[in-house]
């Protein structure tokens, strides 16, 4: 790795490669939620309910799922910009909230959002958005007016032309790198991009892409990548995660899941993708309908009600995640073969 | 529809009750014992004992609070402390001496402000609109105890047509006397209801969905149905809350006229230290007020499903 | 990588390079504005003639005088006429105008600082804190403005203090409610979420990230508060409730020459002409200042 000049040192290694960088188990977040009818009863929405999963040093890990499935809550309870209800993150050996403060924590985890716009303050030049955070760690304002300079560069922007400007001056994917940079300038080793390209044209979203993969190469980074486009989730990611309603229903390394998706809920999610090949039409039936409701989920599998394969144990029994080696792990009852679904030998 | 009745209904309890802990701790602002407000200056002391023990006010404040609540419940606003009456029977006379007078400004005013904002909002840039806009402006920046003046010099002193001061005794004489408070008083709602007509009917011409009904060729008369339906709900809630000011603002109008209305007894009760009377009619005005905006709420709600929600 | 390619910009170049912040452009666009000027500099004219009353009056205005008791406008030394106690309504007008403007503003100003304080803590912390300030807001609601600031003043007794203590707690709410709206909507924008995610503190965040973003909407609406409260603080002195005779002020000087309708009528109208005057001028300045600010940025 080429040492990068900057005001902040990186934050060195703790267990070694082998170790994850962050093992999540059991994230749950319900938001309570008032009802509309007068004797309505006090409800929650079941945003986040149960995730655990885990992240190996230098990977990318790809998160999919609809609108409304936890993505963007997931993300931000990583972060702690909301408090979980239940659940235990542990970041390179250190659990969160004892071992590792949050201030500490978000030294080492950065986030870039959506939005380029909104996420930069309207009223700070660019030098100051960017060595706001730096500063907050202690970084004399100086130092770090200077080292915002190197980071635009190493986003590919020039400095001098951008340093001294307000966000509503520059193009969206300028913008955008420009929260990448915010995010590297704490020197994190673990960024999460909740659909950081998603907003941008399809030519500017190509060259952002290729720098994230550059900066990851030039920084030592790992990535969580939400995105609802299956496409670049697969151009960039090691493994996939796909959640519905709240839960990981399936994860795995992306060749294995985008090749052979083995819950019914990814299949018909990949059958919904345009292929640019015309050999391969879509033949599987795309999702119809919404997502059910958070505030009141299905019993047993949440996907239920949309799949094509239920059966009466569905509707009983929450399926439990089943390993299929090679890190690709489900949770249906399919790929169960104790689970007592009448196709589970079939499809298994 | 009915949910939501119920919720508003719900919702406007805790402000009431906190209208009569706010008139409550008027008699307490006031400088000096309490019980010499209510009880006059010259009340012998006996009768001052009586009171401090009936009114509480030798017990702790929260107790006190209960005890006016309990009396405001079953309707009694005390007695006045310069005449030795009801505060509730003074109230009433003055209180439809003053609805005379808000009936009519509210007639004129949003008759004219809807009128003059509807012509201005459907044709921006012409002569209209620009009346629309100075009227606005005059509307809300005229002091109208000023304008009130000003009418009485025109019309009263100056072309000796109508009468500058009293109500009069026949219904004849009483029209005579109200034409000049009424018309001072409907220039606030008027420049008020123009410009957010104006501006109601300005938005929502632009609106994706009348620019669609344009190109389908619609007629005039059924985009401008279209609007009216779109603009109603903002409309009432801007009606609703300039009638509420014009019972509750009527003070310096009814002191320039010396019209007999809630605000002119108000006035005298301030000077008197009447504070019985003065409790009195801040205590109906603002419970007035919050029962029409009540009632605005469900009609914007009746008008617009959208509210319902909310 | 080539470190040895990165080019140190040095703090004072970047300053060199800063584009024209968002207060420079809207100064800028009210200065284009022509009503907005001529508005803002009757305004200063005023405020200034008020200031500098004491220099500029021609006479003392608590000197009466029973012989030269309402005079007409143009009489040789009174310019603009005696009132109905035979003082000069010039001198009283200037003079006047001190206490009109100071309880104009003086109110608003109270009210910007309280209920902004009150506005952004709540839209920033939000919950119980929320819900406790804006219910207690939604009671002062419950009262048509004048009727507040009579009920209190009126409670309260005469006097300037007050008058002054009356329209703040009349002003309290409105602003309250505006700050907590813009303090919400731009504490739910991700500038906001970034900060707290590079771990600055509440005190920090609210220092360099929420007040520069919401400071401009609550100063536009206080501006536009200007013109209610001359209107209302004069009109508590009309009743008696504010500046008390033989002071000058242009709401109890109204009052005073009521009785002279019928022998100076264009005499006694003159004091509501520069509450008209100051009113009008104040909602174009404010309007102005509201369309200036509609800029990205």
């Amino acid at each position: 790795m080429t040492m990068v000049p900057h005001a902040l040192p990186p934050v060195p290694d703790v267990g070694g490669p082998a170790q994850p960088l962050l093992k999540v188990d059991g994230l749950t977040k319900h938001f309570p939620v008032r009802g509309t009818g007068f004797f309505a009863p006090k409800l929650v929405a079941r945003a986040v309910d149960g995730v655990s999963f885990s992240i190996a040093k230098g990977e990318t890990l790809g998160v999919v799922g609809e609108s409304g499935c936890g993505k963007s809550t997931t993300a931000r309870l990583l972060m702690r910009l909301i408090e979980p209800d239940a659940g235990e993150m542990v970041f390179d050996g250190e659990l969160v909230g004892e071992e590792l403060g949050i201030r500490d924590l978000r030294r080492r985890m950065q986030m870039v959002f959506q939005d380029s716009y909104a996420s930069l303050n309207p009223r700070l030049i660019i030098a100051d958005s960017l060595a706001f955070a730096p500063t907050v760690h202690g970084i004399p304002h100086a130092e770090a007016m200077a080292a915002a300079a190197e980071l635009l560069e190493q986003v590919g922007l020039d400095p001098k032309a951008v340093l001294g400007r307000y966000p509503h001056q520059l193009s969206g994917g300028q913008r955008q790198r420009i929260n990448i940079a915010r995010a590297l300038a704490l020197r994190p080793r673990l960024v999460i991009l909740d659909e950081a390209v998603s907003a941008l044209d399809k030519s500017v979203e190509a060259q952002v892409l290729n720098l994230l993969v550059d900066l990851k190469r030039r920084f030592d980074l790992t990535y969580v990548f939400i995105s609802h486009d299956l496409n670049v989730v697969h151009y960039i990611a090691d493994r996939a995660m796909v959640m519905y309603l709240g839960k990981v229903v399936e994860i795995g390394p992306v060749d294995r899941i985008y090749a052979d998706p083995r819950h019914p809920y990814t299949r018909a999610l990949f059958a919904a993708r345009l292929s640019s090949d015309p050999e391969r039409r879509s033949v599987a039936a795309a999702l119809e309908g919404d997502p059910p409701n958070p505030i009141n989920p299905p019993s047993g599998c949440r996907f239920r009600t949309r799949c094509p394969l239920a059966g009466e144990i569905c509707a009983a029994h929450e399926p439990v995640v089943t390993d299929l080696g090679e890190g690709h792990s489900v949770a249906c009852h399919l790929a169960d073969p104790a689970s007592g679904h009448s196709e589970a030998s079939r499809h298994g | 529809m009915l949910s939501y009745f119920l919720r508003r209904v719900l919702y406007a309890v805790p402000i009431a009750v906190g209208v009569t802990l706010l008139v409550f701790m008027l008699l307490h602002m006031a400088p000096g014992d309490p019980v010499n407000a209510v009880a006059g200056p010259d009340a012998p002391a006996d009768v001052v004992e009586a009171l401090r023990r009936a009114y509480g006010f030798d017990k702790p404040l929260p107790y006190q609070y209960l005890l006016y609540l309990g009396r405001v419940l079953t309707g009694d606003l005390g007695v006045s402390v310069a005449t030795g009456r009801a505060v509730a029977g003074e109230l009433a006379q003055a209180f439809s001496n003053t609805l005379v007078l808000a009936l009519g400004a509210a007639l004129i005013g949003f008759v004219a402000g809807i009128g003059l904002g509807g012509v201005a909002g459907w044709h921006k840039g012409t002569i209209v609109d620009h009346l629309a806009t100075v009227v606005s402006l005059v509307g809300v920046s005229v002091p109208h105890y000023w304008l009130g003046m000003v009418l009485v010099i025109l019309m009263a002193v100056e072309a000796n047509l109508l009468p500058a001061m009293g109500m009069g005794s026949t219904p004849g004489e009483q029209l005579r006397h109200a034409l000049l408070p009424v018309l001072t008083m409907a220039v606030i709602p008027t420049g008020i209801v123009a410009r957010s007509v104006r501006a109601a009917v300005g938005e929502t011409l632009e609106r994706e969905f009348v620019q669609a009904l344009k190109a389908k060729g619609l007629r005039r008369g059924a985009i401008m149905l279209h609007v009216v339906r779109n603009v109603s709900p903002t409309i009432v809630a801007v009606l609703g809350l300039q009638f509420g000011y014009l019972l509750g603002g009527s003070i310096l109008i009814e002191t320039v006229f010396s019209w007999p209305g809630t605000g002119f007894l108000l006035n005298e009760a301030i000077f008197k230290r009447d504070l019985p009377i003065l409790q009195g009619i801040i205590l109906m005005l603002a419970l007035f007020f919050v029962l029409l905006n009540l009632l605005v709420d469900v009609a914007q709600a009746a008008l617009d499903p959208r509210m319902r929600r909310a | 990588m080539d470190t040895s390619a990165v080019t140190r910009i040095p703090p004072n170049q970047i300053e060199a390079t800063r584009s024209p912040g968002y207060w420079e452009s809207v100064a800028r666009r009210v200065l284009a504005d022509r009503v907005t000027l001529v508005c803002l500099t009757i305004l200063a004219t005023i405020a200034l003639a008020a200031i500098f009353a004491d220099v500029l009056a021609p006479a003392d205005p608590l000197k009466t005088s029973m012989a030269k008791r309402l005079r007409a406008i143009g009489t040789p030394g009174f310019p603009l006429g005696t009132d109905e106690l035979g003082r000069d309504i010039l001198s009283r007008l200037l003079h006047g105008g001190r206490m009109s403007l100071l309880m104009g503003s003086w109110p608003v100003a109270n009210a910007l600082v309280i209920g902004g304080i009150l506005g952004v803590t709540a839209g920033f912390f939000g919950g119980r804190l929320n819900m406790a300030i804006m219910r207690v807001v939604d009671v002062f609601y419950a009262f048509p403005s004048v009727l507040l600031a009579v009920a209190i003043s009126g409670a309260l007794g005469s006097g300037m203090k007050n008058a002054i203590v009356a329209l703040t707690i009349v002003f309290v709410p409105p602003l309250v409610r505006i700050a907590e709206t813009v303090t919400t909507q731009v504490r739910g924008l991700d500038f906001v979420e970034a900060a707290r995610a590079s771990g600055a503190g509440s005190a920090t965040i609210i220092r360099v990230h929420l007040l520069p973003n919401v400071l401009g909407p609550i100063v536009v609406y206080a501006s536009g508060l200007f013109s209610v409260s001359i209107i209302l603080a004069s009109g508590l002195s009309f009743l008696g409730l504010g500046v008390e005779p033989p002071q000058a002020e242009w709401g109890l000087m109204l009052n005073t020459l009521r009785q002279a309708i019928y022998v100076q009528p264009w005499v006694a109208i003159l004091p509501g002409v520069m509450i008209f005057v100051t009113s009008i001028c104040c909602n174009l300045a404010s309007d102005g200042l509201r369309a200036a600010m509609e800029i990205k940025g």
